[in-house]
């Protein structure tokens, strides 16, 4: 267990080491970043100040470790646009978008958990029908475009709930849907598939012929067992929130993060984006690290292995 | 015996067809708009003409000629980075899982690596600083599929490496890239089709998102994903501006999903546990 763990703290961290050399060679690719904070009116020593400030007269290995110095403190410059520094924009976002990813999150397993299992008991009836339709339209619609017709649909045509922003609280509703039924589908598929193996397995038969009643062969020996791969699951769920995120924010307006990195994409805020590319990865990161602990845990075969 | 998935092989013919021979059938010409015939509606609703199918958008382009081009785009991205990807992942694959020791530990530690980093945020990044280019944007793509072609593969080398033909055909006398190459990548060729279908609707979604987020290939290019966005603004007003390329990308992924499951039944029923 010690082992696993250890080998899976240091491929995070390594992660997080690769995506900040990638950072720091793209922010010299793009150019001299003195161009970036400065115009056409700055003067020379402008120039030799910023020069100063950025450390872009030492070597580059140099310049990466205090890079990295920085990135540890949560120093990443300051925005260009806004002109404050891009850690302060973040946690003013984040609130936001965790609201956003746990109501999609929930919406993924309120809606997929109860349908994989019923679609898998009642194999071939109407509800495994619409499992299907459900789980197909989630795992081959882009994210971005089911957003926009869930709001032409309920903002637009039925007026019954708010087009984009987070003013009122029925905001969230839509870009939970469009940003949780891709998991919502993928839960479904592995919890029917997961269920249907389970059910057709020797312990079940044995507990079905000892007379174990049909509900506690459902929801006891069955679904505990089945829901091994829905959990893993959960981790993957959780690092793509994130990115998907970028999509659902920039379609509804939310304010979060992932709505910031777009704008900070649009208007060529480098610190700004750099920052907040830091975070995602970094929850993506933890996200993974989190959910190979608790399976590790689950499932014996992982820790031994 | 599974019956043939007629329906989504149909809709797979129509979108290789058209990308491939789309400056033939598009009736008009996707980058240039007539100023006069701005948002006309699709031909079924009140002001449609079947002058334009499927109406047009608001800089008065047609949206079926569009949505045809952008079908070959789709199809061009598709073909280069699934190519280019799974070159460099079953090269990789084949070199890791045959050689073993600290070779493969570099390899599948990189391949660890970047699955742990979200594809669409190192994309961003790539695009903001290189610039905005199809050359990058099937480079970035093709950086997302490589270490799925590379882990599966590896996988197989592993227990083949141990078979008696490979065995024998070391006593033979094979040099190693012989016995990598004729020997071995033969065997792996079935779990690789089979990759590489199920690869073809992530790759479509990839771009499609990359596009609208305005991070694709150029416009005026006709990407689907950049014609979504185009009609963002505009649902009151004109629906089909966004609906029509997100239908056409859903059809082709749905169908590209469902033809690769069943062609991972055909050829491989043990896949079908790993899922």
């Amino acid at each position: 267990m010690q082992r696993y763990l250890a080998r899976r703290i240091a491929l995070a961290v390594v992660t997080l080491l690769a995506v900040s050399l990638i950072i720091f060679v793209m922010s010299r690719a793009a150019g001299d970043p003195r161009h970036v904070y400065l115009d056409d009116y700055s003067t020379q020593e402008d120039w030799d100040r910023l020069t100063e400030t950025l450390k872009l007269d030492r070597p580059y290995y140099v310049q990466y470790a205090i890079f990295l110095k920085d990135a540890l403190k949560g120093e990443f410059g300051e925005s260009i646009k806004e002109g404050r520094p891009s850690m302060e924009i973040i946690i003013e976002r984040l609130p936001a978008t965790f609201q956003l990813g746990l109501a999609a999150f929930g919406f993924s397993i309120i809606v997929g958990v109860p349908l994989g299992i019923l679609s898998a008991v009642k194999r071939g009836s109407i509800l495994d029908t619409v499992g299907k339709v459900v789980a197909l339209v989630g795992q081959s619609a882009p994210v971005f475009w089911l957003g926009l017709m869930l709001m032409f649909l309920f903002a637009v045509k039925l007026e019954v709930l708010p087009p984009y922003g987070r003013q009122q609280a029925s905001s969230i509703v839509l870009p939970a849907v469009a940003l949780g039924w891709f998991y919502a589908a993928a839960n479904l598929r592995l919890l029917r598939s997961a269920m249907l193996n389970v059910l057709d397995s020797e312990y079940v038969k044995l507990a079905r012929a000892k007379g174990v009643s049909s509900q506690v062969v459902i929801w006891k020996h069955s679904l505990r067992n089945a829901l091994i791969p829905v959990l893993t699951f959960a981790g993957v769920t959780l690092g793509g929130l994130v990115t998907g995120s970028l999509v659902v924010e920039t379609v509804f307006a939310w304010p979060g993060l992932g709505q910031l990195a777009i704008q900070a994409l649009v208007g060529n805020d480098y610190p700004l984006l750099q920052a907040v590319v830091v975070i995602f990865t970094l929850m993506y990161v933890v996200a993974a690290l989190l959910v190979d602990i608790m399976y590790a845990y689950i499932d014996p075969r992982i820790r031994y292995g | 015996m599974r019956r043939w998935p007629l329906i989504p092989m149909l809709i797979l013919a129509v979108f290789v067809v058209t990308g491939l021979f789309a400056p033939l059938i598009a009736p008009h010409d996707p980058e240039r708009g007539d100023i006069r015939s701005r948002n006309v509606p699709p031909f079924w609703q009140e002001g449609g003409s079947t002058e334009y199918l499927l109406g047009t958008d608001h800089l008065g382009r047609d949206m079926l000629s569009r949505v045809i081009y952008g079908a070959r785009i789709s199809l061009v991205v598709v073909a280069v980075t699934l190519g280019v990807g799974a070159v460099i992942g079953v090269t990789s694959g084949l070199v890791a899982g045959w050689y073993g020791g600290w070779l493969d530990e570099l390899l599948m530690r990189i391949v660890d690596i970047k699955l742990a980093i979200p594809t669409i945020l190192l994309a961003l990044v790539l695009v903001l600083a290189l610039g905005q280019s199809f050359l990058i944007i099937v480079a970035i793509l093709a950086i997302a599929v490589w270490p799925r072609f590379a882990r599966n593969t590896r996988g197989e080398v592993l227990q083949l490496k141990t078979m008696d033909f490979v065995a024998l055909a070391k006593v033979a006398g094979a040099s190693t890239p012989r016995i990598l190459f004729i020997h071995i990548f033969p065997s792996v060729i079935n779990t690789l089709i089979i990759l590489a279908t199920l690869e073809v609707g992530l790759v479509i979604l990839l771009e499609s998102t990359l596009s609208f987020l305005g991070a694709g290939v150029p416009p005026p290019t006709p990407a689907w994903g950049s014609m979504v966005s185009d009609g963002r603004d505009r649902l009151a007003v004109a629906w089909w501006i966004s609906t029509m390329p997100g239908v056409a990308i859903m059809l082709t992924v749905l169908s590209m999903n469902l033809f690769g499951d069943w062609l991972r039944d055909q050829l491989d029923p043990r896949l079908r546990q790993l899922e």
